[in-house]
């Protein structure tokens, strides 16, 4: 399926430029982020979204203003492809009065309500009924607005994936539910999980349009999603894209993810998602070395900005949050 | 004043909330064309037709999640879940998400989510349709607990529940849905944590909700005909508490008895009881009085349902330990 929307209209420059960017944008933001972990400068827990960049590059840039995102625990690939400002993303995670939750949610929890970013989750498979939930009250209110749930292969075997697209399959929602495949429930293989492992056939069992692509290729991913958010402004929705990839490491920063071999993260290395988008700008469009040298040295030091910003922020103060308790 | 019933009261709340904000729509299973089990939607469907009033399959933990996510997206869902034990499927969506939302975002996201559903016993229907869980909600931080006793109260607080931005758990009683009394037409609207003085007395105070308001106000009118003129508090609202006016009650009777349906243990009454030892000790003659539940599943049995949940010999004979009637006070030994 990803050969044959690669092979659609050239894609422009701006579009590559801004795939590249997106993606790159997230694979520095958790490189980095790691690295502020390790330094123990953020507490709790830290799912990296390396190498599954490419699914959230390429949903979101096919997305519109209006459009609605919900997210899984592993979720800041997300709000950066939805345009949240890292700096604000960064001062949440040093649980800072700047950050998106004023240091209130944490990785887990960034969400940005205005923006139509419905949020994280820490609750495995949750984002499914919420993401429906938002696409229902889109169509109540007359709007032509989509909503796309990202969800996972863990959470696929979760009650309410089944019973949440069931209902926006029989409402006709404006919905796309995207199932990153990474292929571990946390440290259990999918074959462990499901007899059927092509997870998209789950969505043609109770008659929703379903879809399996590479999501490692974000230039596939945008395609196949521009087509889906059309086909549900049409009135064809929902629709379920099944988007396989593979983790750079484990569940989390402190989980070395040994139980994943070697030859199977080597396979998908060479396939990382954010070369892909380098080699789409530089192949396609023509971009010089000097010109992608320049993008990724701007956003890494955007980055940078983004610590420093967080680091020079304060903290919710513990008088401010009995003054916010007390309203419950 | 015009007498309705209770389910009525109910539809009347929707309808001039249905009417008045085209956020506001219905969930539920046979609610649409069935007007639901207790008719509360009865003709809904065809005055604000399939958008708005939509049945669903059965499957409440969607159902309850489709509902929250709509919320904080900015819509007025309400979804109909048949018997609060049902709930039970949707409680990470209660729970981890719609309570939490708030607080999670920092005070950004708000959840105006109304969820109701029914309980209590008496009904024959067994152990899986007969409970009051109030206490699993009235346990998690950033839910509104609200159980109306009356038709007036359950027109004006759904309707304050759909103007409010916190998810609301609004129980309502299977024996309550055909009983009858006055109701105000048009805007009357009950705010949360208002307590309301179901019939003033002197010499002690007995607090309940929803279904065990009627049942200790018959207790209060026989131990009127004793000469005991008991004060029937009713909270309506679990979450806001108002602790206010139970507090001025208990100054005034000195003598408390509380009521609740539900299992004795972990439940709101002692909860209750906790918050007026705490703050109106001195004003205590007697040992607070918890009428409650058995700690045990509700049986089918007629006999057995009903020495499962308070009767109103219960919350006479507590009464009567609490003024230290003599053979009374033995009882309690």
């Amino acid at each position: 399926m990803a050969a044959v929307h690669a092979k659609k209209n050239a894609p422009s420059r701006e579009l590559l430029e801004k795939i590249f960017r997106t993606a790159y944008r997230i694979r520095v933001f958790e490189t980095e982020g790691i690295k502020l972990y390790r330094q123990g400068l953020i507490r709790g827990y830290f799912h990296p979204y390396l190498g599954q960049e490419g699914i959230a590059t390429g949903v979101c840039a096919a997305l519109k203003e209006g459009d609605y995102i919900a997210s899984t625990h592993r979720g800041h690939g997300h709000c950066i492809a939805w345009g949240a400002d890292v700096k604000r993303m960064v001062a949440e995670l040093l649980q800072k009065e700047t950050g998106y939750c004023r240091g209130y949610g944490g990785s887990m929890h960034i969400a940005d309500i205005r923006a139509g970013n419905l949020g994280a989750n820490g609750i495995v498979g949750a984002g499914t009924p919420l993401g429906v939930g938002a696409a229902l009250a889109a169509q109540i209110r007359g709007s032509d607005a989509v909503t796309v749930t990202f969800t996972t292969d863990g959470a696929s075997n979760n009650g309410t994936f089944l019973e949440s697209l069931n209902l926006a399959a029989i409402w006709n929602l404006n919905f796309i539910l995207v199932i990153e495949n990474n292929q571990y429930a946390v440290s259990t293989r999918i074959e462990e999980s499901t007899r059927e492992t092509d997870l998209y056939k789950r969505g043609l069992s109770i008659g929703v349009e379903s879809h399996q692509i590479d999501g490692n290729d974000p230039l596939a991913v945008y395609h196949l999603t521009i087509e889906a958010a059309d086909k549900c402004r049409a009135g064809k929705g929902p629709i379920l894209i099944e988007a396989k990839t593979f983790r750079h490491m484990g569940h989390h920063v402190n989980d070395p993810g040994k139980y994943m071999p070697e030859d199977r993260l080597a396979y998908y290395k060479a396939r990382d998602p954010i070369d892909r988008a380098r080699n789409a700008l530089v192949e396609i469009s023509g971009a010089e070395k000097s010109e992608i040298d320049a993008i990724e040295s701007e956003i890494a030091a955007e980055f940078e900005e983004a610590v420093g910003f967080a680091k020079n922020s304060r903290e919710v103060t513990a008088e401010e949050f009995r003054q916010f308790a007390a309203a419950y | 004043m015009r007498e309705i019933m209770y389910r009525e009261a109910l539809r009347e709340a929707l309808d001039e909330e249905m009417q008045r904000d085209p956020n506001v729509f219905v969930i539920g299973e046979g609610i649409a064309e069935r007007g639901g089990s207790y008719k509360v939607t009865e003709g809904l469907l065809a005055k604000y037709g399939p958008k708005r009033i939509r049945d669903t399959p059965i499957a409440e933990a969607g159902m309850i999640g489709v509902g929250v996510g709509a919320a904080i997206a900015g819509a007025r869902p309400i979804v109909e879940i048949l018997y609060v034990d049902f709930a039970m499927l949707g409680m990470d969506m209660i729970v981890n998400q719609a309570a939490k939302f708030r607080l999670m975002t920092g005070g950004e996201g708000r959840v105006p989510f109304v969820l109701r559903t029914q309980g209590g016993a008496g009904g024959g229907v067994a152990a899986q349709h007969s409970q009051s869980l109030e206490a699993l909600f009235y346990h998690i931080p950033g839910l509104k607990v609200v159980m109306p006793s009356v038709p007036a109260d359950a027109k004006g607080l759904l309707k304050y529940a759909l103007r409010q931005d916190d998810p609301v758990m609004f129980l309502e009683h299977k024996h309550l849905y055909m009983t009858k009394g006055p109701v105000p037409g048009g805007e009357h609207i009950v705010e949360f944590g208002k307590a309301d003085i179901k019939r003033a007395g002197k010499d002690v105070t007995i607090i309940a909700w929803s279904n065990m308001i009627p049942r200790s106000l018959e207790a209060a009118e026989s131990l009127a005909a004793e000469g005991i003129e008991a004060e029937v508090v009713d909270p309506r609202t679990l979450v806001p508490l108002d602790e206010e006016t139970i507090l001025t009650s208990v100054a005034k009777t000195h003598r408390v008895v509380i009521v609740q349906e539900a299992v004795r243990r972990g439940g709101v009454a002692s909860d209750i009881a906790s918050i007026i030892q705490e703050k109106a000790f001195y004003e205590l003659d007697a040992p607070i009085e918890i009428v409650a539940g058995l700690n045990v599943p509700i049986p089918f049995n007629l006999e057995l349902e009903k020495a499962s949940v308070p009767q109103k010999s219960d919350i006479i004979a507590a009464v009567k330990r609490s003024l230290y009637v003599p053979s009374y006070a033995m009882a309690a030994e």
